[in-house]
């Protein structure tokens, strides 16, 4: 893979003083404009965190407590920061922590580089100690990675890792360097960024054809919907998306990695997707006559029985990665490309309307959700606290500024559906994977990302007891997250399934924690528990308020559910409110 | 795409893309990396699809690989992997084809009891009726060479077993596009472009009515 570096004329170049591969790869590093790792060392990537004593100055090491919590807090500081986030590992079991994360990171397209230790080259394929094939091992879930076994190779291996991690769709690499490579001397030429790669077209000529065909199917339809996912986000097209909703007056939705693209109180923002999306968009996704997909890809959560889904409509699928089109449904105009480049093209070209009629079929839905489950989930009569009610008090205290982080499970689902946002980037959490132990170091990660935000991380009690030990990080690095966690004393999602498909057999979801504000307390961190409605307000203000991090349980119902839902293998209009 | 929406405006072609499953030649160009034979292979794996054949060989450009696999499969999902693997950050291009749409040919040894042989069968006539050539002549053994179809192959096989067979060996398809200026044309013009501009479909599928009618 590697060339020769390119020709330089001599005089131009610096005279090369030696260094170690170690200190090259923290150069590159450096050269990327990475300022935050997320690491954890061990015998093989030991000369890396040798030569890392001597770049505090610039990249700030986070000292995780697991290898897992390290990708994860890298993704969430590549989602708050939309930058690539970059985890270290030792070789072996410190490399096998990564893979889930990089499993998750791949799902979610989320640019990440990890570099791992490996034992010397000349053990490698010997069950050398601490030696994995992490190479084959992360094959499947990685975008791209390497194995490093000489110095040399370094900078142009990391180059590509960056370049490879952020272009095109964004997803994780990883960089496996041999011992012998970290500890090698060799005369580093200038870092080079990579801009090229001869198999790689990051970016794809934009078809015009597709765009007018797109563009006339949109100016005949009566009944457009939008489907915005993440694309819009990791394109940067935040603004351009908006100008096409607009123009266009067609009534938008969103996965929950699309969240935040368009702010949740924007009049043709009609709410959320999939299984426990909004009972409206769900409804009408089987009555549109045109679906317009928008860095989407229509992920069985959303869609539901594909055989039954939007079969009525002509599908106008914009997207980056030609995988995607045609994957799961017929595509009748694929509109491969950035949608920063795309979108702006299609709204040129379409005609300004208003749906009035159409849109007010969602609002009457939304009227409908409202009534049967919205109005008694955010502001309940019943005496034991809800999630809702969680989130929507949250919501009038920060004002949709916060950065949310949510965990796997009940919890995640109603912050996705209630957190109000006012700007992307607003709420971190793990979707095509569904990661439990995601949200403590997702949101450690968050909020490096974004220091100026206020991050709240939602998370349950089961979740948060996969990765409780990176309060040890927020102990020791004194990063501020607020911890919120919602306390149903069950595995909730799964009690829901096996109370609404097992005959309420509740087979191992009871789950005990132990007093999680006094095991905060073992950490330094502040805490508080509520179990009362009059004192959650004042505790959430509390905590909000608080300098540094804060960890707020919440004790509530035990065995609510969340609707709407559309049951698995059924069709998206098929959606239960009860 | 066009041959796409075309197909999917015909209910008839249709169902027959997505219910006739037959010989898929996959031909891809890729760099000549560590690591990618697997990366291949998984994107076989995971989707539980056996690969009949698999070739990988240098081709005509410098630095660049040439994957051919053979499956059986229908269209629709050929065209998915095909997309899957072209995705891979090494992989320049992939093209998939019937066998209709491609010259192929398979290389089978045969190795035989010469004592057996030079008693009982009329070699010279067996050669010829196969085209078939001797490699090896020794003292021990005879080794045989066809290149064919797989019938063909098949044909020698069958005359030499009953004069006991020893071995028998059939190697990997190898196929070559029908059209006259084949995948090189395309090759180069993606290898032409610089970063950023591309091929947005797999054009040649576009036109392969024309291209293939011979
Ligand atoms: C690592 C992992 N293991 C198992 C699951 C399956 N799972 C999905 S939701 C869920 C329950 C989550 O319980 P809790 O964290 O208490 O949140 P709640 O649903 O109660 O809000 C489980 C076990 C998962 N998503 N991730």
């Amino acid at each position: 893979m590697l060339s020769a570096p390119s020709p330089a004329s001599p005089a131009a170049l610096p005279t090369p003083t030696p260094v170690s591969g170690a200190v090259a790869t923290l150069q590159a590093l450096v050269a990327e404009g990475v300022d935050t790792i997320f690491g954890y060392p061990g015998g093989a990537i030991i000369p890396i965190y040798d030569a890392l004593y001597d770049f505090k100055a610039q990249l700030n090491h986070v000292l995780v407590r697991h290898e897992q919590g390290g990708i994860h807090a890298a993704q969430g500081y590549a989602r708050s920061s939309g930058r690539v986030g970059v985890a270290l590992a030792t070789s072996g079991p410190g490399a096998t922590n990564l893979v889930t994360g990089l499993a998750d990171a791949l799902i979610d397209s989320t640019p990440v580089v990890c570099i791992t230790g490996q034992v010397f080259a000349h053990l490698l394929g010997t069950d050398a100690f601490q030696e994995t094939d992490i190479i084959n091992i992360t094959t499947p879930v990685t975008k791209w990675n390497y194995q490093v076994t000489r110095a040399e190779e370094i900078p142009e291996a990391l180059a590509k890792a960056f370049y490879i991690a952020r272009s095109g769709r964004p997803g994780p690499v990883l960089v496996d360097i041999t011992k012998n490579a970290q500890m090698q001397l060799f005369d580093a030429p200038e870092y080079q960024p990579c801009t090229h790669i001869r198999s790689y077209r990051p970016a794809p000529v934009v078809r015009r054809k597709y765009v007018e065909q797109a563009a006339a199917l949109i100016n005949s339809a009566r009944r457009p919907f939008i489907l915005w996912g993440q694309g819009v986000v990791l394109g940067g097209a935040e603004a351009e998306f908006r100008e096409f909703v607009e123009k266009s007056g067609i009534p938008a939705a969103w996965t929950i990695l699309g969240t935040g693209a368009l702010p949740t109180g924007h009049p043709l923002n009609v709410g959320m997707l999939g299984m426990h999306g909004n009972y409206g968009p769900n409804v009408l996704t089987n009555e549109c006559d045109v679906l317009i997909a928008i860095g989407m890809r229509f992920d069985d959560r959303v869609t539901g029985r594909l055989d039954k889904y939007a079969r009525q409509a002509q599908i106008i699928h914009l997207d980056i990665d030609p995988t995607e089109i045609g994957k799961n449904v017929p595509t009748a105009v694929p509109v491969w490309g950035d949608c920063k480049e795309t979108l702006p093209l299609l709204t040129a070209l379409i005609e300004p309307k208003q749906h009035t009629a159409w849109l007010a079929r969602f609002n009457d839905h939304l009227a409908q959700e409202v009534a049967a489950v919205i109005r008694e989930e955010l502001f309940p009569t019943s005496e034991e606290l809800t999630m809702g009610e969680v989130m929507q008090q949250l919501n009038e205290i920060t004002q949709g500024e916060a950065v949310i982080v949510s965990d796997v499970g009940q919890h995640q689902m109603v912050a996705c559906r209630y957190a109000r946002q006012n700007q992307s980037r607003s709420h971190v959490t793990s979707g095509g994977l569904g990661t439990m132990g995601f949200a403590l170091p997702a949101a450690i990660g968050a909020k490096f990302g974004a220091p100026h935000r206020p991050v709240v991380a939602v998370i349950g009690d089961g979740g948060f007891q996969m990765t409780i030990q990176e309060l040890g990080t927020i102990m020791q690095t004194g990063v501020d997250v607020k911890i919120i966690i919602l306390n149903n004393q069950f595995l909730g999602m799964v009690r829901q399934w096996q109370e609404l498909f097992h005959q309420r057999r509740y087979s191992f979801v009871d789950i005990q924690s132990p007093d999680f504000v006094a095991v905060a307390a073992g950490y330094r961190i502040a805490g508080q528990r509520v179990d009362a409605r009059a004192e959650l307000r004042p505790a959430l203000e509390k905590m909000l308020a608080h300098p540094g991090s804060f960890l707020l349980e919440v004790l509530v119902t035990k065995e609510n559910n969340i609707f709407p839902m559309v049951p698995q293998g059924c069709s998206v209009a098929e959606i239960r409110l009860r | 795409m066009r041959l796409l929406r075309v197909a999917r405006n015909d209910k008839r072609f249709q169902s027959a893309k997505i219910m006739d499953r037959q010989e898929y030649n996959i031909t891809a160009y890729t760099e000549n990396q560590v690591g990618l034979l697997n990366r291949i292979a998984i994107i076989f794996s995971r989707r539980k699809i056996n690969i009949e054949s698999l070739n990988v060989s240098p081709s005509e450009i410098e630095g660049i690989h040439r994957f051919n696999i053979v499956i059986v499969e229908t269209e629709e999902v050929v065209e998915k992997l095909a997309k899957q693997i072209e995705k891979q950050v090494e992989v320049l291009k992939v093209y998939y084809n019937t066998n209709a749409d491609v010259i192929w040919q398979e290389m089978a040894l045969y190795k035989v009891p010469t004592d057996v042989i030079a008693e009982k069968v009329l070699v010279e006539r067996l050669l010829r009726e196969n085209g078939a050539r001797a490699v090896v002549i020794r003292k021990d053994y005879t080794v045989f060479e066809t290149t064919g179809h797989r019938e063909e192959t098949d044909n020698l096989l069958k005359a030499l077993q009953p004069y006991g067979l020893i071995e028998f060996v059939r190697s990997a398809r190898i196929a070559i596009i029908k059209a006259s200026d084949g995948f090189h044309h395309k090759l180069q013009e993606f290898e032409r472009r610089e970063p950023g501009e591309e091929v947005a479909e797999n054009e040649f599928l576009n036109d392969r009515d024309a291209v293939f009618t011979m």
